[in-house]
């Protein structure tokens, strides 16, 4: 069988699955046809609990790969992903990480979604020397050699935010988390934020993750009357938790909340009308209105159908591939060393506007924004940050 | 006759493939998680004295296969971070090592305490739930309900335990660094020797006097219990081995796979390590490796080849074990042998 | 206020808890895929409001009525087909029916998201359901808290008198005590065993079509029900419906009680302790009046 032949046979079959099998078996040398193409690898949960949030990152991904081949690759290399799912499990995170790495040899991986997965992963990169790009925001507290943070750090969404909410909304706040990590240092940053704001935190509560039983603690935000929710409630919970706030009589035309964690996504399931008048803090909204966006949207409806609708995550995604892209090609390398290297400083024109690497903690420079959700789902832009803002994983409070 | 001959048979070519097959022809990336399923072999053997032969049913061994893990990943955290405090407990603002840690700081200590914690733990409680005759059905959602309590727990209290983080990130064990192919070459022969120890223990048990009382005890409790055994007490015995065991391969699966989540404790796990022994055959200890291996390979196989859609098929080896072979691949070994054996019969008989 | 919650939580409890206490308590089968059936009856009440929503939008007030029917009827199909098909083969095997439900889960889960998608989708609710009832200036009831309460009301009332007041109950429960006297007398098991099991598979899908009211729908919302009713049911008792109603009180009153007192994740750990505690002092279920081997 010559090198030709199998190729096409790859090609033929045409899928991911085909070429995981077959390097599984051990049947084809593992960089039979490294020369025409390059590897990315897309890890991300596809079953299991956290499936629900990180699945649809996977289709971002794939449409940034499938533009960069069309227009011709990277650096004349066709992109093959090749997905695997993490099932929403730390451990599968960094055995699947591993087998991407060593058998698959990617050239980078895209993936994770919780910093549970994140954290699982990070040993097995700095092991192999492997490069991720974690396409969601998070609670920072990292700054890993081999990883790129493309989306926002806590300090960039939760100080905007609690700024903008004393500014306009009031000065008593209520802080409302699912009890993990995220929530926990976003309520870090929060407290000394709103103390130095002039403000006063009047209640402070966590749910466990997956909870679906909100009314004690709406009962607290009732008794503590306070003008402004910051919520981080995370996954399936906010379904519960918007639906019992909403019949409680909370809804967004009476009582301000703001989540950092609320895209479009989860609006999808948590009901258009249940979320109406809620804020959330952004690096993107759909709504956002500049040319690039444009194309970005109708690209992904084209793709994936009139109907889907895209969070701040999965345009973070489709960012990733392109970064990595830029990384590689101002590099003119596919070693992780050197596209960490070329990363620093790099632009990129996205669909949320200009992001800019940051020289050195591998986390973005970019701008935020608060939206307000409309009865269609989507969110009107209340506020933007007037300029970039710079990452800061390591905050002194 | 024919089950022991089979049972002999089925020992022998295990031997051969962990101690041959395996290392030579896996590479250092399959051995390992060759390392991470045989971790689960040490549940499931505990799981076929329990519940194949004592009719007791946990599905809370999560929680001792994560006692063990937890312990060993203390234990390596505090040596991959010291003199300074674990990376978690710096983000949670917990200032001073918890007093329950500091016994991790010592290697004999950790090591110590993955046996003796576990039978701490399960001696009383299993001694007073048998005493009071929770069995079957009950038992099982008691130990149910214990796993999730625990996972709740772990989470809840991230400042403590890492929260659903887990433990992760360390690099050596007493200074050696544990993640290099050669450690984990090492590693593999040290698991599978003390899983060779794990069997001959269990099949010792079984073929004891107390192995007989065991399979009395599971066929009618009662007529036991009216001879003037003290059957609370042998439960409570078998059940204390079947978690030092979990505990044992939990503390080898984060040598193995280098973290520890709250996942492994959970009910998902747990349920899980049953199914290992079912797969295998809830009456053969070597069937219970068997089933661990199968199934975690199928676990990583099928997902590798089909990352979307691979739970339909294993849902689908889940059902089509317990339908089509009730006591495991076991059962279709024995018949197999039996086949054999009337084919080609007396001459080899003395 | 917090009393309203506990008694809320109550009926939710009660509803998950009510299609299991007739699989697991009656039959003795433990029904591991159970919470996908939840799942389905979610599922057909979102397909219900899809289909009000684009075909007879003036009606889409009303949509629930249809979809609650129709939630139980497909949960009860399913469930029976699944009893003839599949269940019936495990009837000497209790703890293997464990095993196999739970593979069969895994593939029902994986169905929803390969069919349904893995995202969460949004059940509306109907306009009349949202909102409070304002009681005092302090005290607000939510609208479809109240319709869960009255629909729990009404179930568990139907149940109760579907099994102790009509022959088939009967049946029911005198094949639970002795299936070879009952065969013997004349009853056809094998149909009232499928029926049975279909009943409390129905009950299954109403029940996840009130929660869509509630909580998230999404393919592994089955998984998140499954343990809390386990519990609810063996800590009633398992073969008395009665217990299980006041198992289902008390959890819900202690949990609401202490979720206002401590936070939510040692609350919960608290009441799955006190229940471990019960079921010690109780073997059998707080609520069971009899004690059999």
């Amino acid at each position: 069988m010559s090198k030709i032949t199998r190729r096409k046979f790859m090609q033929a079959s045409g899928s991911v699955a085909a070429a995981g099998a077959a390097t599984t078996l051990g049947l084809w040398p593992m960089r039979a046809f490294s020369q025409e193409t390059v590897k990315l690898g897309l890890l991300h949960s596809l079953t299991g609990t956290i499936a629900i949030a990180e699945a649809s990152l996977v289709e971002a991904e794939k449409l940034a790969i499938d533009e960069i081949n069309a227009a011709g690759g990277v650096m004349g290399r066709q992109i093959t992903p090749v997905v695997e799912d993490g099932a929403s499990d730390n451990p599968v995170f960094a055995e699947k990480a591993k087998k991407l790495l060593e058998r698959d040899q990617v050239a980078a991986i895209i993936g994770c979604y919780t910093s549970a997965s994140r954290k699982a992963v990070l040993p097995v990169l700095n092991r192999a020397k492997g490069l991720l790009y974690y396409p969601t925001y998070y609670e920072g507290q990292e700054q890993d050699k081999y990883v790129i943070y493309p989306s926002q750090e806590a300090t960039q969404s939760v100080v905007a935010a609690i700024e903008w909410m004393a500014k306009e909304k009031g000065k008593t706040f209520f802080l409302v988390g699912s009890d993990y990590i995220y929530p926990r240092t976003c309520n870090k940053i929060a407290k000394p934020t709103i103390a130095r704001l002039g403000g006063k935190v009047l209640g402070e509560e966590y749910a466990p993750l997956g909870h679906t039983e909100f009314s004690s603690i709406i009962n607290k935000i009732k008794a503590a009357k306070p003008d402004c929710i910051y919520s981080t409630v995370v996954g399936g919970s906010n379904v519960a938790f918007y639906k019992q706030l909403k019949a409680a009589g909370l809804d967004g035309t009476k009582q301000v909340l703001l989540s950092t964690v609320v895209s479009e996504n989860e609006i999808e399931g948590i009901g258009k009308d249940n979320a109406v008048g809620y804020y959330a803090c952004m690096g993107y909204f759909q709504s956002i209105k500049n040319p690039v966006n444009e194309k970005f949207v109708k690209a992904f409806k084209a793709k994936y159908g009139q109907d889907k609708v895209i969070g701040d995550p999965m345009q973070v995604a489709y960012n990733s591939v392109y970064l990595w892209k830029l990384a590689v090609e101002k590099a003119k390398s596919f070693d992780p060393e050197k596209v960490i290297a070329a990363s620093s400083g790099l632009e990129f024109d996205a669909a949320e506007g200009k992001i800019r690497v940051h020289a050195t903690n591998h986390h973005v420079w970019k701008k935020v924004r608060v939206g307000r959700a409309r009865a269609d789902g989507q969110f009107d832009i209340v506020w933007e940050s007037p300029n970039l803002i710079e990452p800061n994983p390591f905050p002194k409070l | 006759m024919i089950r022991q001959q089979s049972g002999l048979l089925a020992y022998a070519f295990l031997g051969l493939l962990l101690f041959v097959i395996f290392p030579l022809t896996l590479d250092p990336f399959r051995l390992n998680l060759m390392g991470k399923y045989l971790a689960f072999g040490f549940v499931a053997i505990g799981i076929v004295l329990t519940w194949g032969y004592t009719g007791i049913l946990s599905l809370g061994q999560g929680i001792f296969f994560g006692l063990g893990g937890y312990m060993m990943a203390m234990f390596l955290k505090l040596e991959a971070s010291a003199p300074e405090l674990p990376d978690f407990m710096v983000w949670s603002s917990v200032e001073q090592l918890p007093l329950w840690w500091l016994p991790f700081k010592s290697a004999a200590a950790t090591l110590i305490l993955i046996v003796v914690l576990p039978v701490v733990i399960a001696l009383p409680f299993a001694f007073a739930i048998f005493k009071k005759r929770v069995g079957g059905v009950y038992f099982a959602i008691v130990t149910l309900s214990l796993a999730l309590t625990m996972t709740v727990l772990i989470v809840g209290q991230q400042g403590y335990t890492g929260g659903a983080n887990g433990i992760t990130d360390f690099k050596t064990f007493l200074g050696w660094d544990i993640l290099g192919d050669r450690a984990k070459l090492v590693l593999y022969f040290i698991e599978i020797t003390l899983l060779v120890l794990a069997m001959f223990l269990c099949g010792f048990i079984i073929r004891s006097r107390l192995g007989k009382i065991l399979i009395a005890i599971r066929d009618r409790e009662d007529r036991v219990r009216f001879s003037g055994y003290d059957t609370a007490a042998v439960k409570a015995f078998v059940f204390c081995i079947a978690a030092v065991l979990s505990s044992i391969g939990g503390a080898l699966y984060v040598l193995q796979v280098g973290m520890i989540a709250p996942g492994v404790v959970g009910v998902v796990a747990s349920v899980e390590m049953v199914i290992y022994a079912a797969v295998g055959g809830r009456l053969s200890i070597p069937g219970a490796v068997f089933g661990a291996i199968l199934i975690g390979f199928s676990k990583s196989y099928l997902s590798e080849t089909f990352p979307e859609t691979w739970l339909f098929f294993l849902g689908a080896v889940f059902i089509l074990v317990v339908l089509a072979m009730p006591n495991g691949l076991a059962s279709v070994a024995d018949r197999f042998m039996l086949r054999l054996m009337l084919r080609n019969p007396p001459s080899r008989k003395q | 206020m917090q009393v309203f919650n506990g008694i809320s939580l109550f009926t939710i409890l009660l509803l998950m808890a009510l299609g299991l206490a007739i699989v697991f308590g009656q039959m003795g089968v433990i029904n591991m895929a159970h919470g996908e059936l939840m799942a389905l009856g979610a599922y057909v009440t979102y397909f219900t409001s899809r289909f009000f929503a684009s075909h007879l939008p003036g009606w889409m007030d009303i949509y629930l009525f249809v979809a609650i029917p129709l939630a139980f009827g497909v949960t009860f199909l399913g469930g029976y087909l699944l009893e003839r098909g599949f269940i019936r083969w495990f009837y000497n095997r209790p703890l293997d029916t464990l095993l196999a439900t739970w593979g069969l889960s895994l593939i029902l889960q994986q169905a929803y998201r390969t069919f349904f998608g893995a995202q969460e989708v949004n059940v509306p609710l109907a306009s009349w359901l949202s909102g409070a009832w304002n009681v005092t200036e302090n005290i607000q009831l939510p609208l479809n808290r109240i319709f869960i309460i009255g629909l729990t009301a009404v179930v568990a009332v139907g149940v109760y008198l579907l099994l102790y007041k009509t022959r088939w109950g009967l049946a029911v429960r005198s094949v639970t005590q002795n299936r070879a006297m009952s065969e013997a007398v004349g009853i056809n098991t094998a149909r009232v065993d499928a029926v049975t099991f279909a009943l409390g598979s129905g009950l299954a899908g109403i029940a996840g079509c009130a929660f869509t009211m509630i909580g998230s729908t999404n393919p592994g919302t089955g998984q998140m029900y499954i343990v809390d009713s386990f519990i609810v049911v063996v800590f009633g008792g398992v073969q008395s419906l009665v217990g299980t109603a006041l198992s289902g009180f008390t959890i819900a009153q202690s949990q609401t009680t202490l979720e206002y007192l401590m936070s939510g994740s040692m609350a919960r750990v608290t009441i799955l302790l006190l229940v471990i505690v019960v079921l010690y002092y109780r073997p059998s279920g707080l609520f069971s009046s009899k004690v059999r081997a």
